[in-house]
């Protein structure tokens, strides 16, 4: 993917305001029957929540982040979407955290399973970035495209609309221009919207990526001032991707990443990293691609209904790795923590053909210990001891 | 709820979808048709299905076995339906909750079953060459449909010899129907234990003892092993030492298993799913890996 | 201070009785001291085993590595040999060797000596037959810890 460039479709509009354009998007969505998630600002961070109007977004807002630093704060301008991603991803939504796959009743002679469980309602993801669209694409692989597809994964991956956002404002934390996942949006989008602000103007340029993109997109147009994307519309747009990869500092070659840590299964990195690493399995929670999950049978205090429930779990728990109900394979931190980046950037190809990263940062701002893996990486390529 | 007009949305399905369950996480349902002990603490249980049947697994296969309201485990298949008269065998050793319930359960009861899954131990591929099958312990439990298969259609093998090896005479599996494998003339089935009462008449001694007084070509068979993954170590290396090739050792392997399906992830050993890649693989695959201390 | 030299210091392994003097030279040409801190590895399974050891002071243990935890196999103390893979092919350590104690141990290069028992046949002997009974008296041993003598007795 060529950072610096987007492609010119000729279904590209400018909408006047941006602002009066977010909020019609969204009407557009609830009277369609989405529930629209969005970032919010809450508890000193942009989370992921419901958006029931443009007011409900960080206007105005960003966001710092270093490793085991996140900050937000109000920049006093009338920006929409002028921060990077924050702990959330799309993946809560899609994959949730907790979720119940069947439950059963006990019969006389054996048990009978209940009618299927309630479905989550279509979810429109406005602001989703090109590093989320690579990790929802990424999960595809993992839960949709294998041979025994995960049928609400489908389900609710089948009617989720994705409004993409090209940043303006990455993080120093972030890498997907090395990873190839941004940070223009190009794939996996219904729509993308690019914010145009300055002194003068605060304007929405939006390119259409799938058909119900340019249906939802023909909703707003009849509500809001527009025009076709000029040459100048389309050059400032292009600007902003070029700037934002200019600052993005952080690297990490996905193959020669995958390469050297195979190669190095008993670099003494590990140990040094061992000694930094509280495994506290942040890394995993805030991570796009991750889906490690555990599926529980729970029963009822008097024995007569069985649910069979599936929840997010994470290779940093000692539980995640045990034989027999006995000890585990993955006894120390060190093997675990090996285990999550030689999963993530190695293996994940033998798996899946492609890596498990798509850079965007979270595990380095969201580790307490600020463990950054472009950095173990690159001193275990530094010292290669293959 | 306005009903519209273009396909992105199924209002009439939004909040309250009701249907039966269905997909990869939903077992089967299966009646014990028979359940009988192995050994101090196994039992061998016979399944009938009420639901539609699970495809007909392959040996070197397993099932997610649910007792309800307990929990879900794998379980190597030990009995294939279409040789055992159309029964789905496993062969389960009591050490969790799960299994515990499993082993306990009266004919009549009622099971789920998932699969099959896992790579099976691919028998027709051995047509031709000699057939060696050692089984330590409860290994031996999935290694009883490869010796049926074998015996089943014996000329289409060169010799065959069967090994099981057990902690002590009452750990034995199979013992009864060893006793048929002993009898054929085309077999040479040995046993040993680890440690035995006076009136034991068997070998006594590690299960590599009896290696050596093979009657097969070492270097020209098919291994189908299984046991603990020291004893498999340790065999599989005397094995290659003695010329066997690594490719043509397949071995067992075992590890944490939630889903089966793939997408749990905890059954990883490095690059392989043991659901998926596994639980059969060559030894020239499994033995690098196994080699990583803690991966 | 007297220091003592590494010939002196195979003299006085009681595990090397039955050599001769001018085999504990040939020996010694072959060997030469190390110590291994607590905790660390002096040989690992599977890997080439072109030496081994006879332990002067603490003690080492074998181990074979499983999948959740190590099993130990036994101990090593004072005065006796560690390691015998390296008489034969595939000349590949059986298992683990991990120091439990600060451990002083003479290091005997194997190649080298087995050179010297090809060059030597009857030096070669006579240390084949240090190693049978080493050996031997390891089996022995290893035979009674199996009949589990202080067990519950599930075997009788």
């Amino acid at each position: 993917m060529e950072s610096g460039t987007l492609r010119r479709v000729t279904a590209c509009v400018v909408l006047t305001p941006a602002d009066r354009a977010i909020d019609e998007l969204i009407g557009v969505f609830e009277r369609r029957g989405y529930v629209v998630i969005g970032p919010r600002v809450r508890d000193g961070a942009i989370v992921l929540d419901e958006l029931h109007g443009v007011v409900d977004l960080p206007v105005g807002w960003t966001d710092e982040q270093e490793a085991a630093t996140y900050r937000v704060h109000r920049g006093g301008d009338r920006s929409l979407f002028a921060y990077a991603v924050g702990p959330q991803s799309p993946r809560r939504y899609l994959s949730p955290p907790k979720k119940t796959l069947w439950s059963a009743l006990r019969i006389e002679g054996g048990f009978e399973f209940d009618d299927g469980v309630a479905e989550p309602p279509p979810y429109a993801f406005v602001g989703v970035r090109a590093c989320e669209l690579a990790g929802i694409a990424v999960q595809d692989r993992v839960l949709r495209d294998g041979p025994h597809p995960d049928p609400s994964y489908v389900r609710a991956r089948e009617r989720a609309f994705f409004v993409g956002v090209n940043c303006g404002s990455p993080a120093a934390t972030c890498f997907c221009t090395s990873m190839g996942t941004g940070p223009a949006v190009e794939a996996g989008h219904d729509l993308a919207a690019t914010e145009l602000l300055d002194e003068d103007r605060h304007e929405l340029m939006v390119e259409v990526g799938s058909e119900r993109g340019a249906e939802v997109l023909a909703d707003v147009q009849s509500k809001v001032s527009w025009r076709s994307a000029t040459d100048d519309d389309l050059d400032a747009a292009r600007n902003i991707i070029t700037e934002t990869t200019v600052k993005m500092t952080r690297r990490l070659d996905p193959v020669a990443a995958r390469d050297v840590l195979i190669s190095n299964l008993e670099h003494p990195r590990w140990d040094d990293v061992a000694g930094r690493c509280l495994s506290c399995t942040n890394c995993t929670l805030v991570c796009p691609t991750c889906f490690c999950s555990a599926v529980e049978d729970v029963t009822s205090l008097d024995g007569d209904r069985a649910e069979r429930v599936q929840r997010w779990d994470s290779c940093f728990t000692l539980g995640h790795s045990t034989l027999h109900g006995a000890g585990s394979v993955r006894g120390d931190t060190r093997s675990r923590y090996r285990q999550w980046l030689t999963h993530k950037l190695s293996t994940w190809w033998d798996q899946f053909g492609e890596s498990g990263c798509v850079g965007c940062g979270r595990c380095i701002s969201w580790c307490p210990a600020g463990i950054d893996l472009t950095e173990e990486v690159a001193a275990i390529a530094r010292e290669n001891e293959t | 709820m306005v009903p519209v007009m273009s396909a992105d949305v199924d209002s009439t399905t939004t909040t309250a979808s009701r249907r039966a369950p269905v997909g990869p996480m939903v077992p089967a349902r299966y009646r014990v048709a028979g359940r009988q002990p192995e050994a101090a603490d196994a039992f061998t249980i016979d399944l009938l299905p009420i639901d539609e049947p699970i495809d007909e697994p392959e040996p070197g296969q397993f099932t997610m076995l649910y007792a309800f309201g307990v929990g879900e485990v794998p379980i190597s298949v030990s009995g294939c339906p279409h040789r055992e008269g159309g029964v789905l065998r496993h062969t389960i050793r009591a050490v969790g909750a799960t299994t515990r319930a499993l082993c306990g359960l009266e004919a009549g009861s009622v099971v789920g079953v998932r699969g099959p899954f896992g790579t099976g131990w691919g028998v027709s591929a051995a047509r031709g060459s000699d057939v060696l099958i050692v089984g330590g312990g409860i290994g031996l439990a999935p290694l009883r449909p490869v010796v049926r298969d074998v015996l089943a259609d014996r000329e289409q093998f060169g010799n065959v010899a069967v090994l099981i090896g057990a902690r002590t005479p009452a750990d034995l599996l199979f013992v009864a129907e060893t006793e048929q494998w002993r009898s054929r003339p085309d077999a040479h089935v040995a046993v040993t234990v680890d440690a035995a009462p006076r009136g034991w008449e068997g070998n006594v001694g590690l299960v590599t003892m009896l290696l050596d007084r093979l009657p097969i070509t070492t270097d020209r068979s098919t291994v189908f092993l299984c046991g603990p993954e020291v004893m498999i170590r340790v065999v599989a290396r005397e094995l290659v030492d003695a010329g066997t090739d690594a490719e043509r050792i397949l071995v067992s392997l075992e590890r944490n298993m939630h889903c089966a399906i793939r997408q749990c992830g905890h059954c990883q050993l490095g690059p392989l799913f043991i659901c998926a890649d596994g639980p059969v693989v060559t030894w020239a695959a499994a033995e690098p890996l196994l080699e990583v201390r803690r991966w | 201070m007297k220091t003592t030299s590494i010939r002196d210091l195979l003299a006085e392994q009681p595990v090397l009785r039955d050599l001769e003097p001018a085999d504990i030279d040939l020996m010694a040409g072959c060997s030469h001291n190390e110590v291994f801190a607590a905790g660390t590895s002096l040989a690992r399974e599977r890997e080439v085993a072109n030496r081994f050891f006879v332990v002067r002071e603490g003690h080492v243990a074998l181990e074979l590595h499983a999948p959740t935890e190590p099993l130990l196999i036994e101990t090593i103390g004072a005065g006796d040999l560690v390691g015998w893979s390296w008489l034969f092919p595939p000349y590949r350590w059986a298992y683990d060797v991990e120091a439990i104690e600060r451990t002083r141990v003479i290091v005997i290069e194997a190649a080298c000596l087995r050179d010297k028992c090809d060059a030597d046949p009857a030096f070669g002997y006579r240390v084949m037959k240090r190693f049978a009974h080493v050996v031997i008296d390891r089996l022995h041993t290893t035979q009674y810890r199996l009949l589990d003598l202080y067990g519950a007795g599930d075997v009788r």
